[in-house]
């Protein structure tokens, strides 16, 4: 309740009491300090989809492989086993993505 | 740390067959040039995983996660025999809709490794993994016509209402969680027990959000909006297979959790399912009478199964459950039958999906007609056919279990649903044909339409035999 109001508040208190000069460049969207070159909205090519799609898909695997390492010594062998099926798959994957030219940029 | 033990693999091995004969089913794509082998290789996986069925043993593994019992087994049969007949009925469909892919076939299994997952899931994140591996492989079957802007529609449709329902049952995860400390059914109904805590209200909130996200998959009412729209869009032998699996999927894990689960607030939840029970029979039957396409008819019809079936698990009782098994095992032969004929009449350049389509088929093909007849006859529930012992034996448990004015408005459902199943009929024997109706008739689909007719009749002259599998599955539940 207090913290809603203390948020809101501060947003409203800060909105009539700043200074506000604004200029051409200050309204600009800030694109890491480049000049905008368009509208951030147009459409992109279905291949930068499937190049996102198979980064996380093998983001996902590193990510689980990391906590993995870690605790390997205390696991054993079953783990470990568990871990080359999971990566046999996502394998299969890959070479199911290689196949079908999802490498290919053209 | 303590120790890791090796689980007992056995009673997985299905899905683990299930798994590696998916993967090789997707490489096999790359591989041969010839779709048909893939639908060849697919029956045969499916096959493999019946055998490797039946010698499981029952027993939990996994902790309790994973149950291979009775009651999984028989839902387990009913998602294969639904890969086979969906497989024999798409072979020529694809070619014709020029969707001829090899992807089509892992899918299939892929969706169908779900549902088995859910059958057995003992534990709620491995039922909410099954249930998304079975959403996402049929959201993308949905829309496998890419340059249809229907199939499109259906898909996102789905998609979109699918993950919405992910949510309720994610939500309704975390609660139960939250309050118990487990994801466990049996320790979830132990705690609650326990505990005192059946009238708690977070216990009653968890069960409602299961209730949404279970009537989403079975599409029941009010949460059946998605329905009409994915089953008239997609392929028709997607159609044929997403009414059938995920259906029967859904009233799996419905049976399991709130029978478990929630097996001590059963006033709580049949009250919150009898209204959607009625709703969802009253919706599905009367909207159906105003279709004029034969798929969107068949959705609606769909809907209003879902809540005959229901009364089988608002009974509560094992022979309420094990009614709802063998209404579904019935649903599923009379469903892909009736698909197999629409998909029969669906040839180069004619839709063939319109009611008015059937006119005077009888005078054309009266062979297809008279399987029509015989699936419109059961999915009415006119004796004697299966869908007349299926809908019985749900009346009869639910009218043992007291249930009866609920019974008495079912059945006064169930008459009116005579009138849109009974209108194909009409139209086809009754009418002259307008124009030369072609079919598209080949040695799999034939195959397809025996095994269901047949089905459909002896189960329907012989039902002992389902019925008592069925309790015997129920029995060790």
């Amino acid at each position: 309740m207090i913290a809603t109001a203390f948020a809101l508040g501060a947003l409203v208190v800060g909105s009539i009491f700043r200074l506000k000069r604004p200029y051409a460049e200050k309204l600009m969207p800030y694109e890491s300090g480049n000049p905008p070159v368009g509208e951030p909205r147009q459409r992109f090519s279905v291949k930068f989809y499937i190049i996102a799609m198979l980064f996380v898909v093998f983001d996902v695997e590193a990510v689980f492989l990391y906590p993995w390492a870690i605790v390997f010594d205390k696991i054993g062998l079953y783990a470990f086993i568990e871990m080359v099926i999971f990566i046999v798959i996502l394998f299969v994957g890959y070479i199911y993505a290689w196949k079908k030219e999802a490498f290919v940029w053209d | 740390m303590p120790e890791f033990v090796m689980p007992d693999l056995a009673p997985v091995m299905p899905e683990i067959v299930m798994t590696i004969l998916a993967l090789v089913t997707l490489i096999a794509d790359i591989i041969f040039k010839r779709k048909e082998t893939l639908a060849i290789l697919s029956i045969a996986s499916v096959v493999l995983v019946f055998f490797v069925l039946f010698g499981t043993p029952f027993k939990t593994t996994f902790n309790g996660m994973f149950i291979a019992d009775g009651y999984s087994l028989f839902f387990k049969l009913i998602f294969l025999l639904n890969v086979v007949l969906t497989v024999l009925i798409s072979m020529r469909y694809l070619v014709i809709e020029r969707v001829n892919f090899g992807e089509y076939y892992s899918l299939i299994l892929f969706a169908t490794l779900g549902m088995m997952l859910m059958a057995s899931a003992g534990d709620l994140i491995v039922l909410y993994l099954g249930l998304e591996l079975m959403a996402l492989s049929t959201y993308i079957l949905a829309g496998f016509i890419t340059y249809d802007m229907k199939s499109n529609e259906a898909a996102m449709k789905y998609f979109l209402l699918g993950a919405f329902a992910s949510a309720f049952l994610l939500y309704g995860i975390s609660m139960i969680y939250g309050l118990t400390g487990t994801t466990d059914l049996n320790a979830i109904s132990e705690y609650i027990i326990l505990n005192g805590l059946t009238a708690n209200p977070v216990v009653m909130l968890s069960m409602i959000l299961f209730a949404v996200a279970f009537s989403f998959k079975i599409a029941a009412v009010p949460f059946h909006m998605w329905a009409p729209d994915a089953y008239e869009g997609a392929p028709t032998s997607v159609t044929a297979f997403m009414s059938v699996g995920p259906k029967a999927a859904g009233f799996a894990v419905l049976g399991r959790v709130f029978l478990i689960a929630f097996g001590s607030v059963r006033m709580d939840w049949s009250a919150v399912l009898i209204p959607i029970a009625i709703l969802t029979m009253g919706v599905g039957n009367i909207v159906a009478l105003s279709q004029t396409n034969i798929k969107r008819m068949l959705a609606y019809s769909s809907i209003a199964h879902a809540g005959y079936a229901l009364l089988g698990i608002i009974a509560g009782t094992g022979e309420g459950l094990a009614s709802v098994m063998n209404y579904l095992l019935i649903y599923a032969f009379m469903n892909i039958g009736a698909f197999a004929v629409i998909i029969m009449l669906r040839t180069e350049g004619f839709k063939g999906d319109t009611i008015t389509d059937y006119e005077g088929l009888a005078k054309s093909h009266p062979l297809a007609a008279a399987l029509m007849l015989v699936f419109m006859f059961s999915l009415t529930g006119i004796p004697p056919t299966a869908g007349f012992m299926g809908k019985l034996y749900i009346f009869m448990s639910a009218v043992y279990a007291g249930y009866t004015w609920l019974v008495v408005v079912a059945v006064i459902f169930s008459a009116i649903s005579a009138y849109f199943y009974l209108r194909i009929v009409m139209y086809m024997y009754m009418r002259e044909p307008k124009e030369s109706v072609s079919l598209a008739a080949t040695p799999a689909l034939g195959i397809a339409l025996a095994i269901t007719a047949a089905a459909v009749i002896i189960i329907g002259v012989l039902p002992s035999a389902v019925v008592s599998f069925a309790r015997a599955a129920v029995a060790g539940f």
